[in-house]
């Protein structure tokens, strides 16, 4: 299927002027948060794509994701086509939104000197929480903004499960495109890092990277936020409305293996297999850097002998939104190095290994 | 170009009315309500004291535990019933519908029972640094649930976890629907799965104002299409559905339970809770299953209704059938199963489509419980209290979720 927009937000800011030279000596992270380093967001005029009035409906999570979902759009030259976005099918990645952290905290410390808690909670929560804050929190509101706010309403699914759910998001695009159940998909999806809620989360699990920042021989993910959208069409509904091809992605394929019992070498040299590869091809890495599953991502590409960039140290990792953002920076690269083709490999920092072949518009 | 038929060989559901078919099945053309007072957490305070909770398979449950394990029985009756595949080897992928999960106040008491002095995340954090609470990163990962019922069945590749609201349900039917369309796969195993109900969740839609506060008579606060309906009270439960090409379920000789003959949907852009007044995209969903199943509105012989019991989803609803079924829309039953199981949310679309194909089975039509006071803007024969004996060919179910999210289902008897 062919790649007709691009949207992408992240801590070099937007488009393709944006991320030009991200992937060379990209900067570290600039933000603390608890001591762990974050690729925090470049600071974006949200306003330029989202009106005041829908703007404060949301949090950080859903800004990023509708933003960059309005800079696809426009790419594609389907803004003010509401005839095309009202058929337009929407896939989203989408984890959860941002919680009140004050007001969890200031429950959690009343929680400490009550011995009534649960009649406790049920008090703090009606009285702490704002109504709406729901709505900014639901995993699928990100597809509901964005269908209120850019108009889109053929279809809107929502997928979930971290990084997987990015891939899931694509691959389903495409098998759909291909089988004819579908010509035109807006696909994509957003992670805001700079959340102390995430944070905790992922330190209960030991994966983060702490302290002073470490480039390639980090032992652990550096998160970053980010907002990556696609338009993507069968190559006859881009030419008919006489869109401009910026790449194609050739090839999307997925496995699960539990990585207690089987072996994730063998899972990637399996999908890597499967994709027919050439001098040209340069290696787009979404690898997390946690130690294990680096190690096996780094033998099975050995075996191909290509240039790998790693996208997490100029990005940082972004769970949903890894995979559209991996095409995404793949389609602004190709613009400048048309013979290319970019193998993307995505594998879940606990989950879910894909791979994916990118070339430019021919 | 003919579409692949795809067809249901086996099917699983828990409810509050009970585990498996058959119990749930009794209970509803009874006209039994499983809605009851909350027992799981203090209700003190609470605008809202009932709900269709899951209570007899954990007592004090975490929500992905009990939004896996619910899935887990649903997934093994139906497979079981379709006798496809061998023990932990499901011959195709998992479509997982199921809600949004995320690190609850236990837990987080928990870490936060362990500082001294002023707790707020900075110190949350670096309490857990000591890796005590390792299993909590897992547990809590949206892809947890999907992972761990893949191990239990076996199913093959990635599984596909899905979120759409009031929707999810009808969702991942659709997408099993899909894969098996373009002979991705002979076989598809759909779930749609919710146990999400706990203070911090209840809280959220009561503040919403989305919830009944009849709590007086928890049996009698669902009533959808009444005059005097007040909100949905929410619920849980889990569906499962073995689906399967006809060719594939032909082949192994297996027995056809009904048919998914098409699946539609649309995005409405209005607002974020409440639809669009004109209706259009709740058409424009129903209209888009019929068209996909290749049949005209007169030959659904019962709609199996969103029905929520909200002042607002039953007037449109009724309004969008208005325009689908026009004139035959009085003759026409349509009644909710949410007047009896609450509103299962992730589970809904899917228990809803297991409980349409045993309503086909059975030519047994189940009620729309605690209709005493008819809405006179919503003039539809709603099956009113009692289960009625009718022989019924075709359902069209439809499930509307938050975030204008809308997925319709056309589902068939026989080949």
């Amino acid at each position: 299927m062919v790649i007709t927009g691009v949207g992408l937000v992240s801590c070099f800011g937007e488009g393709l002027e944006g991320h030009l030279n991200a992937l060379e000596n990209p900067p570290p992270p600039t933000t603390d948060l608890a001591g762990y380093p974050v690729h925090s967001l470049a600071v974006i005029e949200f306003d330029k794509q989202i009106p005041k009035k829908e703007l404060r409906q949301m949090e950080g999570w859903q800004k990023i994701g509708v933003y960059a979902a309005g800079l696809a759009l426009d790419m594609a030259g389907l803004k003010a086509d509401s005839e095309r976005l009202s058929q337009m099918h929407m896939i989203v990645a989408a984890g959860g939104g941002e919680r009140d952290l004050t007001a969890d905290s200031l429950i959690l410390n009343g929680l400490q000197s009550t011995t009534e808690k649960g009649v406790y909670l049920n008090d703090k929560l009606a009285s702490e929480l704002r109504p709406t804050l729901f709505l900014a929190q639901l995993s699928n509101l990100l597809a509901g903004n964005i269908s209120i706010v850019h108009g889109v309403t053929g279809s809107s699914r929502t997928f979930m499960g971290e990084e997987q759910a990015g891939v899931d998001a694509v691959d389903t695009a495409f098998k759909r495109i291909k089988a004819n159940q579908g010509e035109c998909f807006l696909v994509g999806g957003s992670y805001n890092a700079e959340r102390l809620d995430i944070i905790l989360h992922y330190v209960m699990g030991g994966v983060l990277h702490k302290g002073d920042y470490k480039a390639i021989d980090r032992l652990g993910m550096i998160l970053g936020s980010v907002g990556a959208f696609l338009v993507v069409e069968s190559r006859e509904h881009a030419v008919a409305r006489g869109a401009t091809i910026l790449s194609e992605i050739l090839h999307v394929a997925s496995n699960q293996i539990n990585r207690e019992t089987e072996f994730l070498e063998k899972s990637l040299s399996d999908l890597l297999s499967k994709v027919e590869v050439n001098k040209n091809t340069v290696v787009f890495s979404n690898s997390s850097f946690e130690k294990v599953t680096n190690e096996a991502e780094k033998k099975a590409l050995n075996a191909l002998n290509l240039p790998i960039q790693h996208l997490a140290l100029a990005i940082g990792s972004s769970m949903e939104a890894a995979f559209p953002a991996a095409i995404a920076l793949a389609t602004l690269n190709l613009q400048n190095a048309p013979s290319k083709e970019i193998l993307i490999t995505n594998v879940g920092h606990y989950r879910g290994e894909a791979v994916a072949l990118v070339k430019a518009a021919s | 170009m003919k579409k692949k038929q795809v067809v249901v060989t086996g099917y699983g559901v828990i409810t509050s009315l009970g585990e498996g078919v058959k119990d749930n099945w009794a209970k509803l053309i009874k006209g039994e309500s499983g809605i009851h007072r909350i027992t799981r957490f203090p209700i003190e305070g609470l605008k809202t004291t009932i709900a269709g909770t899951v209570d007899f398979i954990e007592k004090d449950p975490i929500a992905p535990e009990l939004t896996r394990e619910m899935a887990l029985r649903a997934g093994l009756e139906a497979i079981t019933m379709s006798n496809i595949g061998s023990k932990a080897n499901f011959p195709g992928p998992l479509f997982l519908g199921m809600p949004p999960v995320e690190l609850e106040w236990r837990q987080r008491g928990e870490i936060a029972s362990k500082i001294n002095g002023e707790i707020d995340y900075a110190t949350l954090i670096k309490q857990a640094e000591s890796g005590n609470y390792k299993p909590y990163h897992q547990l809590f990962l949206f892809a947890q649930i999907g992972e761990k019922l893949k191990a239990s069945f076996g199913t093959k590749g990635a599984p596909v976890s899905m979120s759409t609201a009031c929707a999810t349900g009808a969702t991942a039917i659709q997408m099993a629907v899909e894969a098996i369309r373009r002979g991705e796969t002979d076989a598809a195993l759909a779930i749609g799965t919710d146990g999400s109900a706990s203070q911090e969740s209840l809280i959220r839609f009561s503040l919403l104002s989305a919830l009944s506060t009849r709590n007086e008579d928890p049996t009698k606060a669902s009533r959808p299409f009444s005059k005097d309906r007040d909100g949905f009270v929410m619920a849980e439960g889990a569906a499962a559905l073995v689906l399967e090409s006809l060719e594939s379920a032909k082949s192994r000789g297996a027995t056809i339970l009904g048919v998914i003959e098409g699946c539609g949907e649309m995005a409405d852009n209005f607002h974020r809770t409440r639809s669009s007044p004109d209706g259009k995209p709740i058409i424009g969903c129903m209209m888009n299953a019929l068209k996909d199943a290749g049949i005209t509105a007169d030959k659904i012989d019962y709609v199996n209704a969103h029905g929520t019991s909200t002042p607002e989803n039953d007037r449109m609803e009724f309004q969008g059938m208005s325009h689908i079924f026009g004139a035959s829309l009085p003759h026409l039953p349509v009644s909710s199963n949410k007047s009896m199981v609450g509103h299962t949310l992730s589970a809904a679309g899917a228990i809803e489509a297991v409980f349409s194909l045993l309503t086909m089975q059975n030519s047994v039509i189940p009620p729309t419980i605690n209709y005493e006071t008819p809405d006179p803007l919503v003039g539809l024969d709603v099956v009113p209290n009692v289960a009625r004996a009718q022989q019924v060919r075709r359902v069209l179910s439809s499930s509307f979720g938050f975030g204008g999210q809308n997925v319709s289902l056309v589902l068939g008897r026989e080949v």
